[in-house]
């Protein structure tokens, strides 16, 4: 009981180096359940062996496939084509915003993997230490509901979508902020000077764009208002500490 | 004297465990990867580190391997592990029937194993079938699987080896007499050819490992064997949870993020670059796993999708050892400059990349121990911190 196929075209930013960059169509047909990035991996497959695109775990755990769809920030390996187009019409694929080109879809994530590094982002821990900030009161709770920054995947989408990063690329933003606040100040104060500055959390104008794309319901925005706080009780304690 | 220089195919698990191995052993190293880290089989496994209790009855070997490299991998990649122990839940009669063997065959190949009771194994995981008759607790674990690859690979990348991604290895060289001199790459990135020569050059394409070899008219016995796997949107349990029972499709449940994976299935496919996740497939993981987890059924999906296991040898699907195996093309078709490895599983990565780099060494008769047992990787995240190899 397969659903009727689907006759899209792929629209997919191409670009190599010392080329401008520009889109190629590639006319295929899909069945609207499977997800964007068996498009893509479709197009390398069958149609251009010379597609640059990252991808690994295929099931949201590993955060290669960020790609922008239709122009909104999307884990492709879990969007359903279901979800963002529809028979006979255009799909674009673009690569993430705000990080360089490798080429075509394919991004250089070494400053923002820097920048998860440098605030001590964790990102696999075992279960007596991946804390749940608000634990079910009973096992039947609906777990989407629950946060957990271990879930953080760094697939870079909540950099893409963000406005203020696209201002400044020294701006740490959101994931990094994220990860800074889960450390806590009070468990490393050294982040103080780095989250304090204007490419740190004050360059942040609360447009919320980065919860809104975050596949992995890590919830940067409200962490990043968090974090101001922190800093805010940390300043008026220094007021107050005799020099 | 110059560091020997092997150029190694494929950046998935075998290919960055073997660059790690090979560049504390002294080499210089080049790792060609047509996509990204983990493009093909790797980054889609399961991510079950192996405890060795699901080969421990019809496969020693490869038992012996799991609970050897579980405990070596814990020790040195810590990051990427969660080290949350697993469980063998008997659901009916045969599968209280399966654990004499089961008990017997662990204890022989040094598995620790702990039977709980029913209401026990209730209390530490309440999803799980409440029909459950006895359950043993073993230590699985499960990993992250791009972020292992990354970990070796980082590792690499700061004691030297060189990553050559988006690259795609067109042709071997050969000297005219069928021995393997080098390799012929595209840049896929820019377009540009270009030569690259070496000492040794190490197939570690896994499933592709055959079509590699094919193209200087030998073979190697690797018999690519996809599986689907479902991936459903609630963390159900916090350990992995086996059937007991002889290994089958969709037997094994486990947490990864905050999700619960079920795998896997076992087939046959003719081309390896896009293999469909048969719908099918995904309705018999629904079913075996709810055997497992009963609020699987009900539960959302969020990822469907399949890889490519390489299995080697004879024999049909499951029947096949999961164990690996490193050819040296001269002793089998007196083709020098040339070794394929591949078969294995993730958690056997390491001890892949040992065996391999052993056999480079014996032929080139450098002496050099294998140090990687003892060696703590790096931060993953150290693969993007250093760039990659261009060829401008």
């Amino acid at each position: 009981m397969s659903p009727a196929k689907w006759n899209i075209i792929l629209k997919i930013h191409r670009q190599k180096q010392g080329e401008a960059p520009h889109f190629e169509e590639f006319p295929m047909q899909v069945d609207p359940d499977e997800y964007v990035l068996d498009a893509v991996e479709r197009v390398w497959a069958f149609m251009d062996r010379s597609l640059c695109f990252r991808h690994a775990c295929h099931h949201s755990t590993c955060g290669a496939c960020g790609m922008r769809v239709n122009d909104v920030e999307k884990l492709t390996c879990i969007t359903p084509i279901r979800e963002v187009t529809r028979d006979g019409a255009t799909l674009k694929v673009e690569p993430l915003r705000n990080f360089p080109v490798v080429s075509d879809l394919a991004v250089d994530m070494g400053t923002f993997y820097s920048r998860m590094e440098t605030v001590g982002a964790r990102a696999v821990l075992p279960v007596s230490e991946a804390e749940i900030e608000n634990p079910p009161t009973t096992w039947d709770a609906d777990e989407s509901q629950y946060i957990r920054l271990a879930d953080c995947i760094e697939c870079g989408l909540c950099i893409s979508a963000c406005p203020a990063a696209a201002t400044s690329t020294e701006y740490l933003g959101p994931a990094v902020l994220a990860g800074a606040q889960d450390q806590g100040l009070k468990r490393n104060l050294k982040l103080l000077e780095l989250v304090d500055s204007e490419d740190g959390l004050w360059r942040c104008h609360s447009a919320f764009e980065c919860t809104a794309v975050c596949p992995s319901f890590v919830d940067p925005a409200r962490r990043i208002m968090d974090l101001r706080m922190q800093v805010i009780e940390e300043r008026f304690k220094r007021l107050f500490r005799k020099p | 004297m110059s560091k020997p220089h092997a150029i190694i195919i494929g950046a998935g698990f075998t290919g960055t465990a073997t660059a790690h191995d090979l560049a504390l052993r002294g080499f210089d190293v080049t790792v060609i990867e047509r996509g990204d880290i983990c493009h093909g089989t790797s980054g889609r496994t399961h991510g079950l580190l192996h405890s060795g209790g699901r080969y421990a009855v019809k496969d020693q070997e490869s038992a012996i391997e799991c609970i050897t490299e579980n405990t070596i991998l814990r020790r040195i990649v810590p990051q990427v592990i969660e080290p949350n122990g697993g469980l063998f839940i008997a659901l009916d009669e045969s599968d209280l029937a399966y654990a004499e063997q089961f008990i017997e065959s662990c204890e022989e190949c040094h598995i620790p194993l702990e039977e709980i009771k029913p209401q026990e194994a209730l209390r530490r995981e309440p999803h799980i079938n409440p029909r459950v008759l006895t359950a043993f607790m073993i230590p699985d674990g499960t990993f992250d699987p791009l972020r292992l690859a990354l970990a070796f690979a980082g590792t690499a990348k700061r004691n030297g080896a060189k990553f050559r991604t988006y690259t795609e290895v067109k042709k071997l060289i050969t000297d005219g007499k069928g021995n393997i001199t080098g390799v012929n790459l595209l840049d896929l990135k820019s377009g540009k050819s270009a030569e690259l020569y070496a000492d040794i050059v190490v197939n570690a394409t896994g499933a592709w490992a055959g079509e590699i070899v094919e193209t200087v008219g030998v073979n190697v016995p690797v018999k690519p064997t996809p599986g689907v796997m479902v991936a459903f949107e609630q963390r159900f349990v916090q350990r992995t949870v086996n059937r007991l029972n002889k290994p089958g499709d969709g037997d094994i449940v486990l947490p990864q993020r905050r999700m619960v994976v079920v795998g896997t299935t076992s087939f046959e496919v003719d081309s390896l670059d896009y293999v469909p996740v048969l719908e099918d497939h995904v309705k018999l993981m629904i079913e075996r796993g709810a055997q497992l987890i009963p609020a699987i059924a009900g539960a959302k999906i969020r990822g469907k999708y399949m890889a490519t296991r390489p299995l080697i040898g004879g024999g049909e699907g499951r029947s096949v050892a999961r164990t690996f195996k490193c050819y040296d093309h001269k002793e089998m078709h007196n083709l020098d400059g040339l070794v394929t490895i591949t078969g294995g599983k993730a958690t056997t990565l390491r001890a892949m990349a040992e065996k391999t780099a052993d056999v480079v060494c014996t032929k080139l008769g450098i002496n050099a121990p294998c140090v990687t047992a003892e060696t703590p990787l790096l931060s993953y995240r150290q693969y993007y911190l250093q760039p990659n190899e261009d060829f401008s």
